[in-house]
């Protein structure tokens, strides 16, 4: 299996130059990076060359990685029912930059696009109907981004005396509850809630006898 | 006369609507009684899963997964299962992978009587959901039986399943199966050669195998178009590879030839089933559910009393969980709608960093307007029925 996706790898790479920026496998799956431009090139010659055939749209998703400079991940996954094969695809962008669109080459992408949009903003240029799609009508913002809060910005209710339901801001009646797993019990480099107290006033003199 | 005024009507379809199989809404524009333009709306179900996982750790994420196809809940977690241990690079024991197919078959089976028998309702017959409904429950009973839930079973975690099955129960779910083939007989020939429903779906919503592909179908939506493209064939799962099922093709890719395919894997699930039976009380007997390192897998109860060591483990991995090695993978499973895959991405901690969820329903449900455009109105429910959506899965 392995060297069937190393050989299509190398082969892509070398057949598609330089729109290519990378790829590799890990945990038996195909990754291949492709420049953000040429991803419909990619994917129209991925579905009619004869080493690919793939044909098939699994699915397409966006990432969020805050730190980087181009700040999303478009990850495709498609089939090749001919030859049993997936591959995942890679393009980055960010919050202005559009991709491609690779509806008009395989209709089924369309939903895909329109959600990574409506749950990170990924602008996608040549996408014949680019609407929000899962989130409510109206809806403001972009969820799944990761500095969109886990509770969102406001909550609804139906008000009685309105006769309508109505918006309001999050209001949370107990906080959020997050527990720190990741930090070391000792030897940190911040200070720990709790501990700013133990710090601040100087280290009690040795008791008196 | 002067011609008659033409003039095109615009109809809400749900979100409240018996034959919606949720909350959904079409908006449709008819010229008369020819749809022209199919608009679907979806949405009013989504509860923001993805985002959620993300902020639980691998263990908490699995009973998400059950609220998402709730149909067929055991399916869904399947598939996150095998994306967690493929991540974590460990393998389930195979009395674990045997019952694990045990319950993806049943799923099967809850899913594919629900669709069939409902759509023979939106295609004006009642007695079928009555009769399917009955079987429903018994097998839910069978999901209780193991998870103490009747469908919110959080039953396959990460690692195995949750607990063993005792012996009494498998036997019941092997005299289950016999019986369940000859209701399905019953149904059989109730439905398939009715002629209302005939006329309602022969020659309804074809689909080309090409267009099928490009339109990212899946499941039983394939194969009604003649490809035997199966995922528990075609790139096995846990031990599929060891049974013996075939794999139902149609040839006219009509709303007709799904439910024949639907009613033809209901009897190989059932195959599938009787060959698991067999396995678990015979050479399967006894041995581990489960991945036997308690780094991973929570130990037993039993075990808590007497060891301190499992009880520290028992703590630690219902707080902080276990941390997953940073990577990505997509993990897929046949589940009964279609491919249903989880694509997770983790960063070296005990949570998901990202998971997306591929849904078959939401996939078949964006080429409503493809399918429907040129038919009557009255085909739009039984288009609707023959790709057989569920909400929680939709709308995630």
């Amino acid at each position: 299996m392995d060297e069937t996706l190393n050989e299509l790898g190398d082969y892509i790479a070398a057949t598609k130059g330089e729109a290519i920026l990378g790829h590799s496998i890990a945990y038996g799956e195909l990754t291949v990076i492709v420049a953000r431009e040429a991803i419909v090139d990619v994917v129209a010659w991925l579905m009619d060359d004869p080493k690919g055939g793939f044909v098939n749209i699994v699915d397409v998703c966006g990432v969020d990685y805050p730190e980087r400079e181009n700040r999303f991940d478009v990850v495709y996954h498609l089939t090749s029912p001919k030859r049993n094969l997936r591959i995942r695809l890679k393009v980055e962008t960010d919050e202005v930059t559009p991709v491609p669109s690779i509806t008009p080459i395989l209709p089924g992408a369309g939903w895909f696009e329109r959600e990574a949009y409506d749950l990170y903003g990924i602008l996608f240029v040549g996408h014949p109907d680019l609407r929000r799609i899962l989130t409510d009508y109206g809806f403001d913002g972009h969820p799944l981004r990761k500095d969109f809060p886990l509770t969102g910005y406001v909550e609804v209710r139906y008000d009685d005396e309105q006769k309508r339901v109505v918006y309001e801001p999050v209001r949370l009646t107990q906080e959020f509850r997050d527990f720190d797993f990741l930090s070391p019990w000792e030897g940190t480099d911040y200070v720990m809630p709790g501990d700013e107290k133990a710090k601040e006033s100087a280290p009690p003199a040795t008791k008196p006898s | 006369m002067s011609e008659a005024q033409v003039r095109t009507f615009n109809i809400n379809f749900g979100p409240e609507h018996p034959s919606a199989h949720g909350v959904l809404r079409l908006v449709l524009e008819l010229d008369g009684e020819i749809v022209d333009r199919v608009d679907p709306h979806i949405g009013l179900l989504h509860r923001g899963t993805e985002k959620l996982i993300e902020a639980k750790t691998y263990l908490q994420a699995v009973p998400y997964f059950d609220r998402l196809d709730y149909v067929a809940p055991m399916n869904q977690e399947h598939a996150y299962a095998l994306a967690v241990e493929k991540l974590l690079g460990i393998e389930v024991p195979k009395r674990g992978q045997l019952i694990r197919v045990l319950y993806s078959e049943m799923g099967r089976l809850l899913s594919h009587v629900l669709n069939v028998t409902t759509w023979a309702m939106d295609c004006g017959a009642l007695t079928p959901p009555l009769w399917g409904f009955e079987e429903r429950e018994k097998l839910m009973i069978f999901y209780e039986r193991a998870s103490g839930s009747r469908m919110h079973a959080a039953y396959f975690r990460p690692g195995g399943v949750h607990q063993d099955l005792p012996e009494a129960l498998v036997r019941d779910i092997g005299d289950f199966c016999d019986p369940y083939l000859k209701r399905l007989d019953d149904l059989d020939r109730l439905v398939t050669g009715n002629r209302i429903f005939k006329q309602r779906n022969v020659d309804i919503g074809v689909v080309t195998l090409e267009e099928a592909w490009r339109w990212a179908y899946s499941g039983v939506m394939v194969r009604s178009c003649g490809a035997p493209w199966d995922l528990r064939r075609s790139q096995p799962y846990e031990c599929y590879s060891e049974l013996d099922f075939d794999i139902p093709t149609g040839s006219h890719g009509d709303c007709y030839d799904r439910y024949l395919v639907r009613m033809e894997e209901m009897r190989q699930s059932i195959r599938i089933m009787k060959q698991c039976v067999a396995r678990l009380l015979g050479t399967e007997r006894s041995g581990p559910v489960s991945y036997t390192d308690n780094k991973i897998v929570p130990p037993k109860r039993g075990e808590m009393k007497r060891s301190m060591e499992a009880l520290i483990h028992h703590f630690k991995l219902y707080t902080e969980g276990y941390h997953v090695p940073a990577g990505e993978v997509y993990a897929a499973v046949e589940a009964p709608k279609g491919e249903f895959g989880v694509y997770l991405v983790s960063d070296g901690t005990n949570k998901p960093y990202r998971c997306k969820i591929r849904a078959p329903g939401f996939a078949h449900l964006q080429s409503m307007d493809f399918l429907c455009r040129g038919h009557m109105l009255a085909d739009v429910s039984a288009v609707l029925g023959s790709i057989d959506i569920v909400f929680g899965e939709v709308d995630r």
